[in-house]
């Protein structure tokens, strides 16, 4: 039996218990995406969006639950802190309701889990859930499996003070884990979502996630993946949004987990004016790989886009960063501007950043630059110079580096965190810890 | 404490010290002038460490070890400070970051207890008052868009902070307006002591006028050709460096390109 096939019968196993199985629309449109998936298949490097990311090894790879999971209260409370904040915790692909702690919303906000919105609301939730052809293969099957994830609804002119936590966490039970988000931000709301996957562990799980936002007019929608996974894990994910006129969006992936990761992060103007920001800082050590693929779709004019990825690459690792900037024909004043930057601190390890930059209208601004390079030695002398020494210099170095993509984080509380994260992977973060 | 004896370095196959000689003891100041290209700032690269340039022969010893054996930051760690000429500019390091790490390591190594963040910061503003630096450069990034002056005011700084025992400052007044010039040569005033010594790379005689030289030295086309008392500087402003040559020292170099103009 093909792995494929593993995954189609699991879903046949499986589809009864889904959240929502007696919805006939979902049961439909898990139906066409398992057959979808089932029909195309893990992606290869013949298929053009994954030319430096085959998933062929899936068809041979077994997926196990680990042996032991993580203590996900301890996990969760190292992460939270004092934070107050609306936190939703999700263990192997299920929210938990003892661990989460939603707090106090405004009126009319919608903060639950999936399952439960798909029970209470199921129109708001079908017209937000999206559809079997969105994105490929990985996409189509994490639409058939999906567990569960969070279920966000912001009404009409409504901010959230607190950003939204979803954290998600392996369990001991579940290979594999499927979560999908959905977000809709009506006209004038604000909010920031940060998602978290933590895992811990030997065994090789897998993880695919989606998460759609829906931006509506002057929105202003900030999304912040922080992936942490264990080290063995694969974990396929995808952002989609769409954003309205004068809606704002700004995505930071911070990939520093797993031994394969691929994001896929797209988003598209419907409306004039908007406005987004794409960051993205990833670190990789081993022989682990992560591949960023992105795209803004400049579909409407006077849309500004900035666009920054930054790697830093140890071991024989290999950092993929495509960046695919669409201005359409009447999307005049379009202002786009792209960069990714790479750092090298093993000679055997591989960059690749791709601009992919389709412009049709005229009267554009677009900007792209692309770097990699080793640690400047120039900046290293000097560190030594006063009296620290290469090691010390070297992660210093790293650091500054990688500061430029936490910076861009504006929430303050937030980059602290991110900082965290990024300084428990270097090594002799702790030396560094006072720049916390 | 230092004494260079006939040391050869090259870059790229290109030899730019040739044969050079010097003596530092403690309590002293020596100048060192010369014409663009002669080897000032290799020379000061040399003895701090940089591993661009070769060293094809001679010896430098520090207070009897070999320096030219040492790790780049034991030589710091031992007393030896480098003012750069050009400042490196590292973006994403906060000067106070870097400013502390450095003092501590430095105070680690002389057996000092490290600073915690709020000794850190009272030292470094009393400091930084006296170099005249705002206190906002502390939360900038290292150098980082600092004007030609806030960086080698940035110098002087470290300089102070780190206490060296030997501090090499290579063309630390160049760029600099008549009161930062007073900042620095009183940051160096401040500094010495007969148990320390500076080396002063200048193409000035003003800044001499404040920090007064014991030895003045023309380091051209790679080794030194004349050495002298204060007065040297003074006939080098007001003649230029051709002098030297028509004295027929320049000329017993071995001819290369380049050369003092
Ligand atoms: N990395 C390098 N690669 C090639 N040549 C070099 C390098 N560094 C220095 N040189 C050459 O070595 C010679 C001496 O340079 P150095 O910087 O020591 O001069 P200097 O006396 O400090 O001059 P200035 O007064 O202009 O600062 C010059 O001809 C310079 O071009
Ligand atoms: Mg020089």
């Amino acid at each position: 039996m093909s792995a494929v096939d593993t995954w189609v019968s699991a879903f046949h196993a499986r589809s009864a218990q889904q959240p929502g199985a007696a919805l006939p629309w979902l049961a439909d449109l898990r139906r066409q995406a398992i057959y979808r998936f089932a029909d195309e298949g893990w992606p290869t490097r013949r298929h053009p969006r994954w030319q430096h990311t085959s998933l062929a090894f899936m068809d041979q790879q077994d997926f196990a639950a680990n042996a032991v999971a993580p203590d996900a209260a301890a996990a969760l409370a190292r992460l939270r802190g004092d934070d107050a904040g609306h936190w939703l915790v999700f263990v192997g692909g299920r929210f938990n309701a003892e661990l989460s702690d939603i707090g106090a919303l405004p009126a009319g906000v919608q903060l639950t889990s999936l399952a439960d919105a798909l029970d209470q609301h199921p129109e708001a939730v079908q017209a937000a859930f999206g559809s079997a052809t969105d994105g490929d293969s990985p996409a189509a099957l994490n639409l058939a499996l999906a567990t569960d994830g969070a279920w966000l609804r912001l009404p009409r002119g409504v901010a959230l003070e607190a950003p939204v936590h979803l954290v998600f966490i392996t369990n001991a039970t579940d290979a594999s884990q499927h979560l999908r988000n959905l977000i809709v931000a009506e006209a004038n709301s604000e909010a920031t979502i940060v998602e978290h996957y933590l895992g811990e562990g030997e065994a090789t799980t897998l993880t695919t996630a989606a998460t759609r936002l829906q931006v509506d007019a002057d929105a202003r929608i900030t999304h912040l993946k922080l992936q942490q996974e264990a080290e063995p894990a694969i974990h396929l994910a995808s952002i989609n949004a769409t954003q309205a006129r004068g809606a704002h969006f700004a995505s930071h992936s911070l990939s520093f987990g797993a031994r394969l990761a691929r994001n896929d992060i797209h988003t598209r103007f419907d409306g004039e004016g908007c406005d987004t920001l794409l960051n993205g800082l990833y670190h990789l050590d081993g022989r682990r790989h992560v591949d960023h693929h992105t795209s803004i779709n400049h579909a409407q004019p006077r849309g500004n886009s900035r666009e920054f990825y930054r790697g830093l690459l140890d071991g024989n690792s290999r950092g993929v960063f495509t960046g695919r900037i669409i201005v359409a024909k009447d999307a005049q004043r379009s202002d786009a501007m792209q960069r990714c930057d790479n750092l090298l601190l093993s000679r055997a390890a591989e960059a690749d950043a791709r601009p992919e930059l389709e412009i049709y209208a005229d009267d554009v601004k677009c900007a792209h630059g692309a770097t990699v390079g080793q640690m400047d030695e120039d900046s290293l002398f000097y560190l030594q110079t006063r009296g620290l020494d290469d090691a010390h210099a070297r992660r210093l170095l790293t650091y500054a580096f990688a500061a430029e993509a936490l910076d861009r984080i504006a929430l303050l509380p937030l980059r602290k965190q991110a900082r965290a994260a990024l300084m428990a992977r270097l090594p002799g973060g702790e030396l560094l810890e006072e720049l916390l | 404490m230092l004494d260079i004896k006939n040391l050869k370095a090259s870059v790229e196959g290109k030899d730019i010290l040739k044969g050079l000689d010097l003596q530092v003891k403690a309590g002293e100041v020596h100048a060192i002038m010369g014409p663009n290209g002669s080897g000032k700032s290799t020379l000061s690269q040399v003895l701090a460490g940089r591993d661009t340039f070769q060293v094809d022969g001679g010896s430098v010893t520090w207070d009897g070890q070999d320096l030219l054996a040492m790790p780049i930051e034991e030589r710091a760690r031992a007393g030896l400070f480098l003012a750069f000429q050009y400042p490196v500019e590292i973006p994403g390091v906060s000067n106070a970051y870097f400013l502390k790490a450095a003092v501590n390591a430095i105070r680690k190594h002389r057996g000092l207890p490290e600073f915690d963040a709020m000794d850190f910061l009272t030292r470094v503003k009393a400091e930084m008052k006296a170099v005249g630096m705002k206190e906002e450069f502390l939360y900038r990034a290292v150098n980082e868009g600092f004007s030609g002056g806030e960086k080698k005011r940035n110098e002087v700084l470290q300089m102070a902070l780190l206490e060296p025992r030997l501090a090499i400052l290579d063309e630390t007044d160049s760029g600099l307006d008549i009161d930062a010039l007073k900042v620095v040569a009183d940051g160096v005033n401040r500094l010495r002591s007969p148990d320390r010594a500076l080396i002063v790379i200048t193409h000035y005689q003003r800044l001499l006028d404040y920090i007064v030289p014991d030895h003045v030295h023309v380091l051209s086309q790679g080794r030194i050709v004349r050495s002298g008392g204060r007065e040297l500087a003074l006939e080098l402003e007001e003649k230029g460096y051709g002098w030297i040559g028509d004295a027929g020292e320049i000329h017993a170099a071995p001819p290369a390109a380049g050369g003092a103009q």
